[in-house]
């Protein structure tokens, strides 16, 4: 009698502030009132992407926008919602979809954002947002603007190239006398997260490694522990958030099958480290079924140097950084009915891009005068009439000639590569899975 | 010394200033004392110091000239301006001169549109430069004469009032002829008669002002506070300069009615730091008002109605002028926006009630309560009465302040103004909208072309495309950096732009313009990023002719193969 008593009273000032019923894309729902509207739909599996939000950090931080919904009509970012009755939240509208599709794109672009030599790589949220979003190129070009690496914090290095500026660590690493460690500093697009070294350095590991997991990106890294986790155990290398019907949603339905004349296939390695190309061949026995299909016409497959006809389709791996890669490039163009670009390299430049926010001859005095092994006085930059020259930057393929598809990946999935040319060339069924379309 | 007690965040600012004034910037010594003062670390206060631009974290010279780079400016002759500035003084943009006297800076629009070219000088203001007149100050102050000798007074070039006597603001000012009425009214008929009057924010958002102050005066928490929005920061305005200088009284007469209608003790006038030569202006006036009893304990003598005003001086950012963003730099914050959870008048300084009003508003209000919002009904239309404070700066010959009756046609304050070949008109600053001779039919009003009060005109010879970098650069510049549609998208269409003016683009440029213009409308989080584009877009449906399409082969950019190897070239020995 007692003890239910005591659970009544106990009950009475819990009692949430009363049920509220909502719509989300028609489906109807019911959750307390007051709660987040990006947690009310997590809770019944529906994906609103996220980037900033961060349960704990009340009021939201509304930095990020990339969960911008439409809220009784309007647009507004869901994490600064509170679910209210007949709520009407519309999240899969098209225009939706491609708004935060493209605040992403625009946060690889303005970032210098290279996944495969990151070491949050599978453990971030922007790459992980790309994933779920289908991000295959940026619709915004690359700034490329020079950012520096800060080691000079103690525990921890920031990655300014990385740094979304989602106001995390701002709001929430505090040392234990209740100073900020984090602050955003200047303003406009030189706006960046500066660290004050003093407090940093009264952060304990545990405080530090708290940092680096609430960065959503890889700007944040504690010495010595960025690699702690392998790849293949990662938060996102395995798994969408999204449902696998959602996966499938970006499906094309593809015409039926036409007869499978035999199709002409070239590939080219440009600015890249032929892994593209590794990937190719990774559909292993498959290759064979494939030769029956395709016959192979200039590609370092065969080793044919010349072309001997037109092709149907052309395969591009990476950019262009010497004046041969335009050439070559240019003459595939002419010689090929689609060209693709394939892997990151050729789709903005990739890893070799990460040369373009220092000057050339910056790059070639470190490599050439300047390095551990030269000898002063006795080595010059390469040049000469019969070398290729070097470019100023970095160029994507589609800057030097007109590109008809992308397909991302670094490298691409061999899955991924070959269902997109099956596409291509016979319209088959197009539908690439969360596992066969990852950047990494 | 014993151990410093923790200072109010808010008097952070005051103290950044005091820092800047004494030694020409922040030393490292200085943030080591503020941050033991304020009880923060270092990178916080770095945070707020590098978000104003007027703060200097090295040294800056004895001199800080900051040369205003708005359109306007530009058109009149900025560039030769900014050529005899480095000449004359040996110091780069950006820089200081080899021996530390000078220390030359870019700003945005510094309120004196009407008089370009235009700079400060240790905030006191210079206007209508040349180069003749630049060497002669340079030469001056290299001689030892003092700024303040030197400096031009500035003109109110009021141009325009309504005939008879209809003029609202511009007619003559008695201190307390306003204020004095508010004895024989309650707070309540004293919002009562301000919603009779139908007044709404003059700050550009038009919210009816009665309704703000009425639901402020509901609130419980306690104390509230009346803050004065003098944050003029949208290039081109320059209205509340004006009103400011010709009646400063008026304003403060204003905020302190407010006080009373809502219950607020405290009034905080926020003024913009390139206004600072206006500050002692503005403080005489306001101990002329104490001294009459208008101000201070039993304020105009009504028993028990204290009210305070003191300034607060900004430090140099367009967004502050956002009333969220007011508030944070005035609690000693960077200047970003604060999301939309709460209104101002719920929790706004320091989590209390707070009515932020625009200093036009603030001096109908005190008008109207002075002569009755009969007399302002009287003016302009029927939904939008009274009249509209425009500053009309451009390609005209009578640059200046137009109090034109809501209801006044494009084409009337066009002939008005003396406008000869007016062919762009930039409605509200760069965040507001252009148009064409297409539209000099429209009418001023909150129903049709509702502007904030800058009205910039600019002739059939001026490059559109100028026009449109210049405001992108603006954006680019003052976006808080906070969220990344502003962040981004502003650096990224400013790239776009100079393709254009490479003559790169193709049709599909500005589709990508109106797309990523719009992604931008949709996604920002505050007023800033959410109207950046709307000139931009607004543009290419205005002025179709203007924008040509380079038919190519589709790239996103064009590539020139010498010009990409012309770098590596260098090595050929």
């Amino acid at each position: 009698m007692k003890s239910s008593k005591v659970k009544q009273k106990r009950k009475e000032p819990q009692k949430p502030k009363g049920e509220v019923t909502l719509k989300i894309d028609g489906r109807e729902i019911k959750a307390r009132e007051g709660q987040n509207l990006v947690q009310v739909a997590r809770e019944n599996d529906i994906f609103i992407p996220s980037l900033c939000y961060y349960e704990h950090i009340d009021p939201p931080l509304g930095t990020c926008r990339v969960c911008i919904c439409e809220v009784n009509g309007k647009p507004a970012p869901a994490c600064m919602q509170k679910v209210k009755d007949n709520m009407e939240v519309q999240v899969n509208t098209p225009e939706m979809e491609d708004t935060r599709k493209a605040i992403v794109e625009m946060m690889f672009a303005e970032g210098n954002h290279f996944c495969p030599a990151c070491e949050k790589s599978g453990n971030c949220g922007l790459q992980h947002m790309g994933y779920e979003m289908g991000v295959s190129i940026s619709r915004f070009p690359h700034l490329f603007k020079d950012r520096l690496i800060d080691f000079h914090p103690k525990r921890i290095i920031i990655e300014h190239n990385r740094c979304v500026k989602c106001h995390r660590c701002v709001e929430e690493v505090r040392t234990q006398e209740g100073k900020k460690v984090f602050s955003l500093c200047n303003r406009g697009n030189e706006t960046v997260v500066g660290i004050d070294y003093e407090q940093e350095a009264k952060l304990t590991q545990e405080e530090a490694l708290a940092a680096m997991q609430l960065c959503p990106t890889g700007a944040i890294l504690v010495r010595g522990m960025s690699m702690a986790k392998p790849f293949g155990d990662r938060r996102f290398d395995k798994k969408s958030v999204q449902k696998e019907e959602n996966a499938k949603k970006a499906v094309v339905e593809a015409a039926a099958k036409a007869a499978k004349e035999k199709k002409v296939i070239a590939t080219l390695s440009l600015a890249g480290c032929f892994g593209c190309h590794m990937s190719m061949l990774d559909i292993d026995l498959g290759f064979i079924d494939l030769l029956e299909v395709v016959e192979f016409n200039k590609s370092p497959i065969n080793d044919i140097k010349e072309f001997t006809r037109q092709c149907h389709i052309g395969l591009v791996e990476g950019g262009c950084c010497n004046s041969e890669n335009v050439e070559t490039l240019r003459e595939f163009r002419k010689k090929c009915d689609i060209l693709v670009a394939m892997g990151e390299c050729s789709i903005w430049g990739g890893l070799p891009a990460m040369r373009n926010m220092i000057p050339l001859e910056e790059c070639l005095e470190e490599a050439y005068l300047n390095s551990i092994t030269t000898v002063s006085g006795e080595h010059i930059v390469p040049y000469h009439e019969d070398l290729p020259k070097i470019l100023d930057r970095v160029y994507p393929c589609n800057e030097i000639v007109k590109i008809d598809y992308f397909i991302p990946g670094c490298p691409p999935n061999p899955e991924h590569i070959w269902k997109a040319v099956k596409n291509l060339l016979w319209g088959d069924h197009y539908s690439i899975l969360y596992s066969e379309f990852k950047y990494d | 010394m014993e151990a410093s007690r923790k200072r109010a965040r808010s008097e952070l600012l005051d103290c950044l200033w005091e820092y800047q004034n004494q030694h020409g910037y922040i030393r490292d010594e200085d943030m080591e004392s503020c941050s033991r003062q304020f009880d923060i670390s270092k990178i916080e206060l770095e945070g707020v110091i590098s978000f104003y631009h007027f703060f200097h974290r090295r040294p800056s010279g004895r001199f800080i000239i900051y040369l205003n780079n708005s359109i306007v400016s530009e058109f009149k002759g900025f560039q030769r301006v900014r050529e005899a500035f480095e000449r004359e003084t040996g110091a780069r943009f950006g820089e200081l001169d080899p021996g530390g006297v000078f220390g030359l800076f870019e700003t945005s629009c510094i309120g004196l549109s009407d008089q370009e070219p235009a700079a400060l000088i240790n905030f006191h203001p210079f206007t209508n430069l040349n180069t003749l007149k630049v060497r002669q100050i340079i030469a001056s102050l290299k001689q030892g004469v003092p700024v303040d000798e030197l400096c031009d007074e500035v003109e109110d070039n009021i141009r325009y009032i309504p005939p008879g006597k209809r003029a609202v603001f511009f007619r003559e000012y008695f201190p307390g002829n306003s204020i004095t009425k508010l004895g024989g009214m309650k707070p309540e008929e004293v919002i009562e008669e301000i919603n009779r009057s139908k007044l709404s924010g003059r700050g550009g958002a038009f919210f009816p002002t009665g309704l703000k102050w009425g639901l402020c005066r509901q609130q419980e928490a306690k104390p509230k506070y009346i803050v004065c929005n003098a944050d003029e920061g949208e290039p081109g305005t320059f209205k509340d300069r004006v009103l400011m200088n010709a009646m400063p009284g008026l304003v403060l007469e204003g905020m302190a009615i407010a006080g009373y209608a809502v219950g607020a003790r405290e009034g905080i006038l926020y003024l913009r730091a390139e206004y600072s030569w206006m500050k002692e202006k503005l403080e005489k006036e306001a101990e002329r008002l104490y001294r009459m009893g208008l101000l201070g304990k039993n304020a105009a003598g009504i028993e028990g109605f204290d009210f305070d005003i003191r300034l607060q001086l900004g430090a140099g950012s367009y967004v502050v002028g956002e009333e969220t963003a007011m508030l944070n730099s005035m609690e000693g914050k960077r200047g970003e926006a604060r999301v939309k959870q709460y209104y101002p008048i719920e929790r706004g300084f320091l989590g209390k009630p707070t009515v932020v009003n625009n200093v036009e508003t603030l001096c109908a209000a005190a008008r109207i309560i002075e002569l009755g919002a009969g007399h302002f009904l009287k003016t302009g239309t029927v939904t939008s009465p009274g009249t509209k404070l425009i500053s009309v700066s451009g390609d005209c010959h009578q640059p200046g302040v137009y109090e034109i009756e809501y209801g006044m046609k494009v084409e009337e304050l066009l002939k008005l103004c003396h406008a000869d070949d007016p062919y762009y008109i930039q409605i509200s600053g760069p965040s507001g909208e252009c148009i064409s001779m297409a539209d000099k039919g429209r009418v001023l009003s909150k129903d049709d072309l509702s502007c904030g009060g800058a009205f910039m005109v600019f002739s059939k010879h001026r490059d559109i495309l100028q026009i449109l970098l210049n405001f992108a650069a603006f954006f680019k510049e003052e976006s808080c950096g906070v969220c990344t549609p502003c962040r981004a998208g502003n650096f990224i269409l400013q790239r776009k732009l100079e393709k254009i003016k490479l003559g790169l683009a193709q049709r599909s440029d500005y589709d990508d313009i109106r797309q990523w213009g719009h992604i931008m409308q949709t996604a920002s989080r505050c007023g800033l990023g959410k109207t950046a584009t709307n000139t931009l877009i607004k543009a290419l449906d205005t002025f179709p002719d203007f924008f040509e399409v380079q038919q190519g082969e589709g790239l996103t950019r064009k590539f020139d193969l010498n010009k990409a190897t012309e770098e590596y070239e260098k090595f050929k020995s």
